[in-house]
């Protein structure tokens, strides 16, 4: 293998799991430290910066870096990084004046549609730049389905009013209450560039028998959830079924619960384990006594005069193909029918774009979705962007954060004459954080501690009560806890052969016996050769040049806890601890223009 | 200075911890004014580690860390220890570990955490190890000495040790110098070398390997710290020798003696050692790997059953002679080399409890008629010297 360029950004970040995991690439460990360090402010400006709305998130986000965490590698759960985002801000002090001030205005006008995550991610960016920013929403607040289909025992208006107001506080105009029902009568209004944030709105229908019959008890899961948050629907039937697998239904299940469902089930067609909801929010679910049966697909709604009166199922089972894809066919058990007075039907969401017209440029697929360039978020029509839900279907908030960002780049790079395709590079800080033989700038003693449970309301109390929240987050001594969990895979281990006097120290006192010092070979080669088993091929190899002896150092970057041992004994300083950190660009970013190389 | 304080020391109840700690965090160690912080060796592993019969990975088989200068070769010797271990499948409670003092004795400290240790007086490992090998011949007994312990101090003991056939793995991790002191030669310093500081030695040094040779030694090899594919194996097929196992091994002082103009350097023993073979140790019934080309596998099968299986690297050297090995000794050593590999084995070695036609049950088993027999029998035992 060719020596590792541990110069290129990717390197380093990609052993940042939880960063690289990131559609915003927040800066997880670097928060996670100051966390640990009771700097809470700071570690919320952190998330601000890179993610916009730290509370929000921190309850509710579908938190692709858990997953990819390295502590998960090593025992048996991840870092709880989601919920230390809800800490940072939970205790943070006024942060207000930390915030950017509203800039001279550069007379450029932007619009955007809807109030989300995607278009406040936008705004966020670019109002301190001086543009003036225009948020459309058909609702009269801000925050988009972040307030109207996010149940309020999982994310309080509170939380929600603070996060949208820093952005709105920027000087951004925000017109509730207006739904753009024309883009073309918007493109007329001559803005110079207009952002579509406007999510997926529409929820899937269930076209099976009965469903028109029995709709005044059929009801479709996103839009009942908005109705519950804006206080039109206060009460449903004691006895509920919840149809759909994915967090939806969850939040609907939940809901249902709340509002005098006192047998809600949970029914879904696939196999427990495939569900799309993510597991915390099923086990959270589970928790409330709302059994989810699976392997059940709705055939009918059954119904006497009008009123509904139980949904009719077949039983399924999955079968596999020869190429291992998965088919549900009919098991031959007789059909069960469920009895319950509603229906809550959370089968998926859709986008739709009635409000734009055939003639405004705005070229779509097959799908009905608009062509939206991946990296530049532009539409087809040069001043139109998307982002969100609304550029390429439904994923979740941290997505519509990292949209709007890039999203954001591009207008202001448009609007400052650049070419938007031309992407600058991240900027990139790489130090040492020796300070003694013994001694380094970050904890790097490795806690043992298992996952610490987030405390939670008592059910009792929490089932009476819809906007009472459900988690209370963690207190700052499980935080601190929790914060130690983190391995700081951020600080890397910088290796520099012409140092090295391959006396093996470090793979010797390697606790996760990373190390091996062998002759180079191909990758696929190198990796049986290794001290240890290297099963993970996506994670790297990092691969010296020739040492004396002719052969190369290779570590695998897979299981190591960046604990700096294999620096405290190296006695000639080849390797050494140092702290990783990668500005992502955003619009404004100083020297944007100029491509930066990596430290 | 942190670590074992020279004296005597008791290992017979190890801690809990393999760490040696009884609390998680950061130990402070250190003498007035200096203070030290290490952080303990994390306890996790790597979850793919291969387990050995016992169910042990390798890292069961380690001790405290290290208090060791950076990058000091006993380290990489004390690492092969736990590796040999790990691979022969040894309770760790069936080991003794026993040492003398200096930077090499303070090493069993740190492997095998759950054995049983003795740090001696300076230079008296080997008649402590006499003794509690008759007292209790079903231990494996490791010896684990320095340059200064076995060749100064403590030649004496170490020559008594060898010539009456312990059975034993007698370790000299060989610096050349005395490190706890700041750098000054040893007796194994080769003449001509350089201190640190530029002076040249005058004094002869002693060949540690030639004199466990002429005295009778039955296992006999040199190695190098830095060369772990060596050293391992002939540590295992020390431990399974039944009769007095001598291993010299280079093991560079990075403090005090890895510069320019030493013999015992990284860069000195890379570019002189002249390895004459190179071991693999098969236990029990494996078959012997197939891939050896024909003719140049040497199998030396040993009392308890268990295979060496000898590349030869020097195809006229031969380990059963014991004269040739030292003539060969002598004359590499007169061209600057260092001959390294197993230099002699006798595989019907016998050792000391077979001279003696000792009991063959440790004494602490014995029950009180076996140990005490009574008069009748002390009268009888004086009436035939009489």
């Amino acid at each position: 293998m060719k020596p590792t360029d541990i110069s290129a950004p990717d390197y380093f970040h990609k052993v940042v799991d939880c960063q690289w995991a990131c559609p915003a690439h927040t800066p997880v460990p670097e928060y996670i430290r100051l966390i640990a360090e009771g700097r809470y402010s700071d570690a919320y400006m952190i998330n601000w910066k890179s993610n916009v709305f730290p509370g929000i998130l921190g309850r509710t986000c579908d938190r692709p870096c858990e997953p990819a965490c390295r502590r998960g590698r090593v025992e048996d759960n991840p870092v709880a990084i989601c919920r230390l985002k809800r800490v940072a801000a939970d205790f943070k002090d006024d942060i207000k004046h930390r915030l950017p001030k509203p800039g001279p205005k550069n007379g450029k006008r932007i619009a955007l549609v809807g109030g989300g995550p995607a278009s406040l991610a936008v705004a966020r960016d670019l109002a301190p730049l001086g543009y003036h920013c225009t948020v459309f929403d058909g609702d009269p607040k801000a925050g988009g389905m972040m307030r109207s289909q996010i149940p309020k025992f999982r994310l309080p208006d509170s939380v929600i009013d603070e996060e949208t107001d820093y952005v709105l506080n920027l000087g951004v105009e925000f017109k509730g209450g207006q739904r753009v029902d024309s883009l073309k009568q918007l493109l007329a209004e001559n803005y110079d560039a207009i952002f579509v944030g406007s999510g997926a709105p529409r929820g899937r229908e269930l076209d099976i028998p009965g469903r028109k019959e029995a709709a005044a008890n059929i009801h479709i899961g996103i839009e009942w959830l908005a109705n519950v948050s804006f206080g039109h629907v206060e009460k449903i039937g004691r006895r509920v079924i919840v149809l759909g697998g994915g967090n939806t239904a969850m939040d609907c299940c939940r809901t249902a619960r709340r509002l005098g469902g006192e047998s809600v089930k949970v029914v879904v067609r696939s196999g427990f384990e495939e569900m799309k909801a993510s597991p915390w929010e099923k086990e959270d679910a589970l928790h409330e006594d709302i059994p989810i049966l699976n392997y059940m697909v709705p055939v009918a709604f059954k119904h006497v005069a009008g009123k509904l009166i139980g949904v009719i199922f077949q039983k399924v089972k999955a079968e596999y193909d020869a190429k291992g894809r998965r088919n549900l066919v009919p098991s031959g058990e007789p059909d069960e029918t469920i009895p319950c007075d509603d229906v809550l039907v959370a089968v998926g969401q859709e986008n739709a774009f009635p409000w734009i017209e055939a003639d405004c440029g705005i070229e779509f697929d097959k799908w009905h979705m608009p062509k939206v360039d991946t990296r530049t978020f532009v539409s087809t029509n040069p001043k139109v962007f998307f982002g969100g839900d609304a550029a390429f279907g439904p994923k979740n908030i941290i997505w519509a954060v990292a949209h709007g960002h890039d999203a954001a780049l591009s207008i202001h790079k448009m609007l400052s004459g650049e070419d938007i395709n031309e992407r600058p590079l991240p900027e990139v800080h790489v130090s040492s954080q020796k300070m003694g033989i013994h001694e380094w700038s970050y904890d790097n003693d490795i806690s043992t501690d298992k996952r610490f449970k987030v405390p939670h309301r008592d059910k009792v109390i929490a089932l009476k009560d819809i906007r009472a929240e459900v988690e209370l987050g963690y207190d700052l001594k499980l935080a601190l806890g929790e914060a130690e969990r983190c391995l700081n895979c951020d600080v890397q281990t910088v290796f520099a052969a012409p140092l090295c006097i391959e006396c093996d120290a470090c793979v010797d006192i390697c606790p996760m016996d990373c190390i091996s010092f062998t002759e180079n070979g191909e990758e696929d080669d190198l990796r049986q050769r290794l001290k240890a088993p290297s099963p993970h091929h996506d994670q790297a190899l990092y691969v010296s040049g020739d040492l004396k002896t002719g052969r190369v150092m290779v570590k695998d970057e897979d299981v190591c806890l960046h604990c700096g041992l294999c620096a405290e004994r190296c006695p000639t300083g080849a390797w050494d601890m140092q702290k990783y950190l990668i500005d992502m660009v955003q619009a404004g970013s100083t020297c944007q223009s100029k491509a930066r190389s990596a430290a | 200075m942190p670590g074992l304080v020279p004296g005597i020391h008791d290992f017979l109840f190890p801690g809990q911890d393999v760490d040696g700690r009884d609390k998680p965090g950061r130990d402070v160690a250190g003498t007035a004014g200096v203070v030290m912080t290490y952080i303990a060796k994390p306890k996790f592993h790597h979850p793919g580690l291969k387990k050995n019969e016992l169910g042990y990975t390798h890292r069961d088989y380690e001790g405290k860390i290290s208090t060791l200068c950076a990058g000091c070769g006993h380290d990489s010797i004390t690492a092969s220890i736990i590796e040999a271990c790990y691979e022969l499948s040894i309770e760790p409670h069936r080991v003794a570990k026993i040492s003398g003092i200096g930077c090499s004795s303070k090493t069993p400290d740190y492997f095998l955490g759950n054995s049983h240790g003795f740090n001696s007086v300076h230079g008296r490992m080997p008649s402590v190890l006499t003794g509690a090998n008759l007292a209790n011949r079903d231990l494996i007994y490791l010896g684990v000495s320095g340059d200064g312990d076995s060749a100064s101090i403590g030649f004496g003991q170490f020559a008594h040790s060898i010539r009456r056939a312990v059975n034993m793995t007698y370790i000299v991790e060989n610096n050349g110098v005395y490190g706890l002191t700041k750098g000054q030669f040893s007796a194994t310093a080769d003449r001509g070398s350089k201190s640190k500081k530029g002076v040249t030695n005058t004094d002869n040094a002693i060949d540690l390997v030639a004199i466990a040779l002429q005295l009778g030694a039955t296992f006999v090899a040199r190695s190098f710290s830095g060369d772990k594919t060596q050293l391992v194996p002939l540590i295992a097929a020390a431990i399974r020798h039944k009769g007095a196992s001598f291993i010299d091994v280079i093991s560079p002082c990075i403090a005090f003696n890895n510069h320019a103009g030493s013999t015992k350097s990284f860069d000195y023993v890379r570019e002189h050692n002249d390895a004459v073979n190179r071991l693999d140790v098969l236990v029990g019934r494996d078959p012997i790997s197939v891939d050896y080309a024909p003719g140049t596998v040497q199998v030396v099968e040993q009392h308890d059953g268990s295979r060496l299986a000898l590349r030869k690297l020097d195809a006229d050297y031969d380990p059963h002679d014991r004269l040739g090995a030292m003539t060969f000794l002598q004359k590499h050593a007169a061209k600057g080399q260092i001959v390294t590999g197993l230099l002699y084995v006798d595989p019907e070695a016998e050792d000391l409890h077979t001279h003696l036609d000792t009991v063959e049950t440790p004494l602490n088993t014995l029950d009180e008629q076996a140990l005490c027999p009574g008069s009748a029998v002390l009268d009888k035992i004086n009436a035939s010297l009489r």
